[in-house]
């Protein structure tokens, strides 16, 4: 590797998923000797699950590519080396690749008293786990675990220092009696087979692993029809409100008012989230699906939400999803749209908490006041997770979401 | 090359016979002082004393004083002229006593032998044998017991091998001497007496390669020359509570053939490596660093190793005993290692 000094940084591989191990780059967007800036598009990045531009975190001067076009590279491999703008300090916690300071003399006895030929176990036992950190697990239990969707953290490690080895991924995926698809071999090329396989795996897990409960419940969207018409009426066709982007905002936020379904099952608790980020599942035509995500889309009106849904539907099928729509959702949105099913069970994305679904709308006999009418109908339906929350607030939850689309200003 | 070749060396057969290693040498030496007459044995006390491990006992009887030659206590006098008859045509068997006093003869060795064919642009081969003993247990003291084979194993132009059984030792020297390159043979004091099968119609084996000794499905223990015998009692004991045990043998040190460790270790998923030389910077080191650069998304442990204790090789028994790597060393490590809860 080529010296480094303090005026240059390196851009490593990211890690556009948990289970993303490794990324191929397909393109480069920046040149050598190209100024780049926060959230610039730096390359094109295949992964398992799809084609992603990646962005460039911190302002810089491309120095030099580390890594071919072509070149499949694990997470966290520099990519790009950096030079820093003009007396800027390079970006602190950069992993700048440079030698480690010398251990200090208390180091460098236990290093001594390590090194005899006692290969005791402790040589090889694994630091503790930090509040937050690493589960210590090896590497063959950790690229299982992936391939099987299996989180690290909730599973009993019974190696040295009850470290996750191989065994224990394989014992919690065989307790549920699943049969695990059998391990994917490290293909270079990922195609729709593979993600094909990923959702198989991810999907296996969510229903193996969390005790859903569904709710439904049937709203009238007539007043949501009499608002969007009257909004849309005076737009260009490529402006309008479309009924999904109501929906995104309407569970946002409902989200953000029952914070107990909007956030993560991990290490056997809930974490709520600290934003309403709405996934939307979108389909793709060549088959499979991606969710990308609406970031605070409780804190974005209707007509932007409506926006950013047009951006990441058209990304999502030209496979130029940003690397920063694919991670931290913190709720799932799935539409069926009008030429779908009534109704969706749907299947949580782990290690979300909840999904809600909206069905086909159709025109149904409604009871409104003493009159039986005809109304637009959807089916909204909840899935949650059981150990994060009762069926009391998914209850109170689909209120939330029926009562802001049936009263659309609120939005 | 072969595993036809291989096999046949450890593979019983109507012709096989029991040797002892130090039969198996002197048998090789034999053939090959019979067969070729540029052959030539040359080193301290080789002649009339038998060699000091007796290996080269009765060869001087019958070859004579000029094929079988003793010579001054000047390893790096010697082993010069050995480079130089191999440069003039010989094939010359250099047997220096112990490794300890290869270093007198390091300067012929490393700046002469290994880079003689490379600084003359490729017009120079040195078809040298040298012989030499590794090891400890025999009680002799830190300036007989140490095993510097891995030190020799770091340089190009040296083929290094390790010989751990009887057959091997009988057939690595044809091969040896065939090569046109120098070539070193670690020779374990604490196997001369070890008895195992020796096929005489086998023919040359292969330098090259690593040999799976015992199959197993837990975790791949490597061992080379002494260590061997030792991975093997091991693996009996370690069957005995279910864990199971693959042994391979590295026989060749370099080059290190990586995909038989790396195809087997893939396959059991944890790896320990054995040597009887120290830890810091060791042959272990490096067979432990590659074994985890091919293997490192499979493995479920990290690449283990057991060495001998960072002290000069002591002469009392029950030191020198407790500074190498035993039996029970290896089973306790193979526990850990497998996460076996005894452990």
């Amino acid at each position: 590797m080529p010296e480094t000094d303090a005026t240059t940084f390196d851009y490593a591989m990211p890690s556009l998923g948990a289970d993303m191990d490794d990324g191929r780059v397909l393109e480069w967007h920046v040149a050598p000797g190209d100024t780049v800036h926060r959230g610039d598009l730096v390359a094109l990045v295949e992964t398992e699950k799809s084609d992603i531009d990646i962005e460039i975190w911190h302002d810089g001067i491309v120095d030099e590519f580390l890594v071919d076009v072509g070149d499949l590279v694990a997470v966290g491999t520099p990519i790009v080396r950096l030079r820093t703008l003009d007396g800027e300090p390079p970006p602190s916690g950069t992993p700048a690749p440079v030698a480690e300071p010398g251990a200090g003399p208390d180091e460098v006895e236990d290093v001594v008293s390590t090194v005899t030929r006692a290969a005791s176990a402790d040589a090889w036992r694994p630091p503790a786990a930090t509040s937050g950190g690493r589960v210590p697990a090896s590497p063959l239990a950790r690229r299982r675990a992936a391939e099987l969707g299996l989180d690290l953290g909730e599973l009993h490690g019974s190696g040295p220092g009850g470290a996750v080895v191989d065994a224990d991924v394989i014992a919690a995926s065989t307790r549920a009696a699943v049969t695990a698809p059998s391990p994917a071999t490290t293909s270079p090329r990922r195609s729709a087979d593979t993600m094909r396989t990923m959702i198989a795996e991810r999907m296996a897990t969510a229903n193996r692993e969390i005790p859903h409960y569904h709710l439904t419940r049937d709203l009238d969207l007539g007043s949501l029809d009499a608002w969007l018409t009257e909004r849309n009426a005076e737009r260009p066709i490529a402006e309008r409100i479309l009924p999904a982007a109501c929906f995104v905002r309407a569970v946002a936020v409902a989200a953000a008012r029952h914070p107990e379904l909007n956030g993560f099952w991990s290490d056997g608790r809930f974490e709520p989230a600290d934003a309403v980020n709405v996934a939307m599942a979108i389909s793709l035509r060549r088959g499979g699906l991606v969710t990308p995500k609406i970031e605070r889309a409780d804190e974005r009106s209707v007509d932007e939400v409506m926006s950013a849904l047009r951006e990441l539907v058209a990304a999502a099928r030209s496979g130029s999803l940003r690397a920063s729509w694919m991670t931290g959702a913190t709720i799932t949105v799935t539409h069926l749209g009008d030429t779908g099913a009534d109704l969706v069970h749907g299947v949580i994305s782990p290690p979300q908490v909840a999904l809600v679904g909206f069905g086909r709308t159709r025109s149904m006999p409604w009871v409104l006041g003493d009159d039986i009418v005809v109304r637009p109908v959807v089916t909204s339906s909840l899935a949650a997770d059981h150990r994060a929350t009762d069926g009391a607030i998914g209850s109170r939850f689909l209120a939330t979401i029926a009562d802001l689309l049936d009263q659309p200003e609120q939005l | 090359m072969s595993d036809t070749t291989q096999t046949a060396t450890e593979t019983a057969t109507e012709t096989t016979v029991e040797l002892t290693y130090r039969e198996a040498m002197r048998e090789a030496l034999h053939e090959a002082l019979a067969d070729d007459d540029r052959v030539f044995i040359m080193g301290e006390d080789v002649a009339d004393y038998g060699g000091t491990y007796a290996v080269t006992k009765g060869l001087h009887e019958e070859f004579g004083r000029d094929r079988v030659r003793n010579t001054p206590l000047s390893e790096s006098g010697f082993v010069g002229a050995g480079i130089g008859a191999a440069l003039g045509g010989m094939r010359p068997i250099v047997e220096i006593m112990t490794v300890n006093f290869s270093l007198l003869a390091l300067d012929q060795l490393v700046n002469t032998a290994a880079t003689l064919l490379h600084m003359s642009g490729g017009q120079l081969d040195v078809p040298l044998v040298v012989r030499t003993t590794t090891g400890a247990g025999r009680q002799l003291a830190a300036q007989h017991s140490h095993s510097l084979e891995g030190w020799f194993a770091h340089v190009p132009g040296l083929k290094v091998v390790a010989p751990a059984t009887p057959a091997d030792a009988r057939w690595m020297l044809p091969t040896a001497l065939a090569d046109p390159n120098p070539v070193i043979i670690f020779e374990h004091t604490g196997l001369y007496n070890e008895r195992g099968p020796v096929d005489p119609a086998a023919g040359p084996a292969d330098l090259d390669r690593a040999v799976v000794r015992r199959a197993g499905d837990h975790l791949t223990i490597v061992a080379w020359a002494g260590m061997l015998p030792k991975a093997l009692t091991a693996a009996d004991q370690l069957a005995e509570s279910g864990i199971s045990a693959e042994v391979i043998d590295l026989r060749s040190l370099r080059p290190i053939d990586l995909p038989t460790l790396a195809t087997s270790v893939r396959r059991t998923n944890r790896a320990l490596v054995l040597d009887e030389g120290w830890r810091t910077g060791g042959l272990n080191a490096e067979v432990a660093a590659a074994i985890t650069e091919a293997c490192f998304w499979t493995l479920d442990a990290p690449v283990a190793r057991l060495a001998s204790l960072e002290v000069p090789i002591p002469y009392a028994r029950h030191l020198e005993t407790a500074a190498i790597p035993q039996v029970d060393d290896i089973v306790t490590a193979a526990r850990s290692l497998v996460g076996d809860a005894d452990a």
